[in-house]
């Protein structure tokens, strides 16, 4: 219950954020709330069930190529983003099965390969994703600041929408049965815990919403290539995100996309040349020092006061 | 009375080795089973099969009448068959309680996670952790999780419990206690097999006793019996010991 109303009242207030804020406040958030879907979607099978995933970005790119196909079809705007998200979950729902039985490393190595795999694709296909030219997407006839709102909320939407489905899969038998499988999954198989279908629904849920806010992006943006939407950061970010915010917590991926959004927008205004080394910095001292996330220091702190008084 | 479990003519290869070579046995509605044997003899490898975390290379594993050699662990699970590891494995950063309920909701048919629990605190209180219940599981001492093993799987409500040495490594007076648990279980109906090094506590215990020696089948019968039993001596002691003492061992 205090999940639900702390989601609500946070997602109340940044709906109000066009009322006040400018232009590029309104991108900051919309970039914050599809970073926290991201990582949102990265808890789900990294946080919970302990499989350290580098899909998103091929689930990102092929939800964004996917709705931008449809809609140069004809398919309208909505239509098209709701059959990526469909695409990108029974596309992970297959893949889940072919390397869900891979374990620790070897499963990151083969899930990172899916998004090269995926841009090979797009690029020896020019006749149907444009190839290395990149793809055009219909443009909408209204302002440029309705604009900005329409994908803010857009965004924003799926941002709660993911976070509610976290909320709900926490609680639930499967979100018990995924967090046996991540510390101990023999032990789980024994009890009784169907580990290869809680595993493929988790990583299907890791799915959905990226695939979703691939599809948003690319109409947010108007054109995509497969550099920009199969960018290797997208599989790298989540993981800080989540581990920046407290590694299956459900407000942990939400405060880490923060966290790390700030800290882009430091770093690219002041250190533009840097940035890749800045964010590598940041996964080694977060792995060595605060493997449980800020939102852990938080909670020892308060526990701490509790206890003093 | 019926074959509870039967298992026959087994086999599992592991590259060149045979683990278990053709193993025939069952066990009887009720019952209480020992199963010993030097170390390596394939004990564990034989609980291996049969929960279907290594499923025999040859021969067949029937359960109530049923053919399980190709079931998955966690369909195995659910009928009912349940087991401790030998090295203890809790989900350790979970607590005593849920860890309990992950057998209730999982295997145990409980309708949700607060019937779970509920369950879970009864098999606690019967294994005498209910005050450690809301402890994370890595708090708990070896004898302590031994006995969280044991409730995890009685709250998986099995017809068949297979305990790998729950024994080990305890001191005199946690054997005693544990023993007095395993007889509580038998007691209410639930078929053991008690896999043990102690010959003490196989001999106090088990109803009858299966020996397996480099993966085979060397003798089988009440354990009086089968601890005179000529090969059973040359298996533990050796053949000279054997010739030496014809009427088994002191």
């Amino acid at each position: 219950m205090k999940n639900w109303i702390t989601l609500i009242v946070v997602a109340a207030m940044l709906a109000t954020l066009p009322l006040v804020g400018n232009n590029y406040l309104l991108r900051l958030a919309s970039i914050l709330c599809m970073y926290a879907v991201l990582a949102q979607s990265w808890n789900f099978i990294g946080g919970l069930a302990g499989y350290p995933s580098f899909a998103t970005a091929a689930f990102f790119g092929l939800g964004a190529y996917t709705s931008a196909i449809l809609q140069n079809q004809g398919l309208p705007m909505m239509l098209a983003w709701g059959t990526a998200g469909l695409t990108t979950l029974l596309f992970a729902a297959a893949l889940g099965g072919a390397i869900l039985h891979l374990r620790g490393h070897y499963f990151a190595i083969a899930s990172l390969i899916v998004a090269e795999m995926l841009r090979e694709i797009v690029n020896t296909t020019p006749n149907l994703t444009g190839g290395g030219m990149g793809l055009n997407l219909p443009i909408m006839r209204i302002s440029v600041e309705a604009q900005a709102r329409y994908f803010f909320y857009a965004m924003l939407s799926l941002a709660f929408l993911c976070t509610a489905t976290a909320i709900v899969v926490y609680r639930s038998k499967l979100g018990f049965g995924l967090r046996c499988i991540q510390q101990n999954e023999d032990a789980a198989s024994i009890l009784g815990v169907n580990a290869y279908s809680y595993k493929t629904a988790a990583f299907s849920l890791s799915a959905v919403f990226v695939g979703i806010a691939g599809a948003i992006y690319a109409s947010w943006v108007n054109y995509i290539e497969p550099p920009d939407v199969f960018d290797i950061l997208l599989a790298v970010k989540p993981l800080v995100m989540v581990l920046l915010g407290g590694l299956g917590t459900i407000f942990g991926p939400a405060i880490g996309a923060l966290i790390l959004l700030m800290f882009e927008e430091f770093v690219w205004r002041n250190f533009l040349t840097v940035h890749a080394a800045a964010l590598g910095l940041i996964i080694v001292v977060l792995v060595l020092f605060l493997p449980n996330g800020l939102l852990s220091l938080l909670r020892e702190r308060f526990a701490r006061l509790r206890g003093a008084r | 009375m019926t074959a509870l479990l039967a298992l026959e003519d087994v086999s599992r290869r592991f590259g060149g080795l045979n683990a278990v070579d053709h193993v025939s046995f069952s066990v009887e509605k009720g019952e209480i089973l020992g199963l010993i044997g030097p170390n390596g003899a394939g004990k564990t490898t034989l609980i291996n099969m049969i929960t279907g975390v290594h499923p025999p290379t040859g021969g067949r594993v029937q359960f109530d009448g049923r053919d399980i050699s190709k079931l998955r662990p966690h369909q195995i699970a659910r009928l009912g068959l349940a087991r401790t590891f030998q090295i203890v494995q809790p989900f350790p950063k979970m607590t005593v309680l849920e860890n309990a309920a992950a057998g209730a909701l999982f295997a145990g048919g409980a309708g949700g996670l607060d019937e779970a629990h509920a369950i879970a605190r009864e098999h606690l209180t019967f294994t005498g952790l209910a005050d450690m219940a809301d402890k994370p599981a890595a708090a708990l001492t070896l004898a302590k999780r031994k006995r969280l093993e044991l409730a995890k799987s009685l709250a998986m409500k099995p017809r068949l419990l297979m305990l790998d040495e729950v024994n080990a490594g305890l001191n005199p007076t946690e054997i005693s206690e544990a023993l007095g648990l395993i007889r509580k279980i038998a007691d209410q109906g639930v078929t053991i097999i008690v896999i043990e090094h102690l010959m003490k506590v196989v001999l106090s215990i088990s109803h009858r006793v299966v020996v397996l020696h480099h993966g085979q089948l060397i003798a089988q019968g009440e354990p009086r019996e089968v601890l005179s039993d000529k090969s059973v001596i040359e298996a533990y002691l050796g053949a000279k010991y054997a010739a030496a003492n014809p009427r088994g061992a002191p």
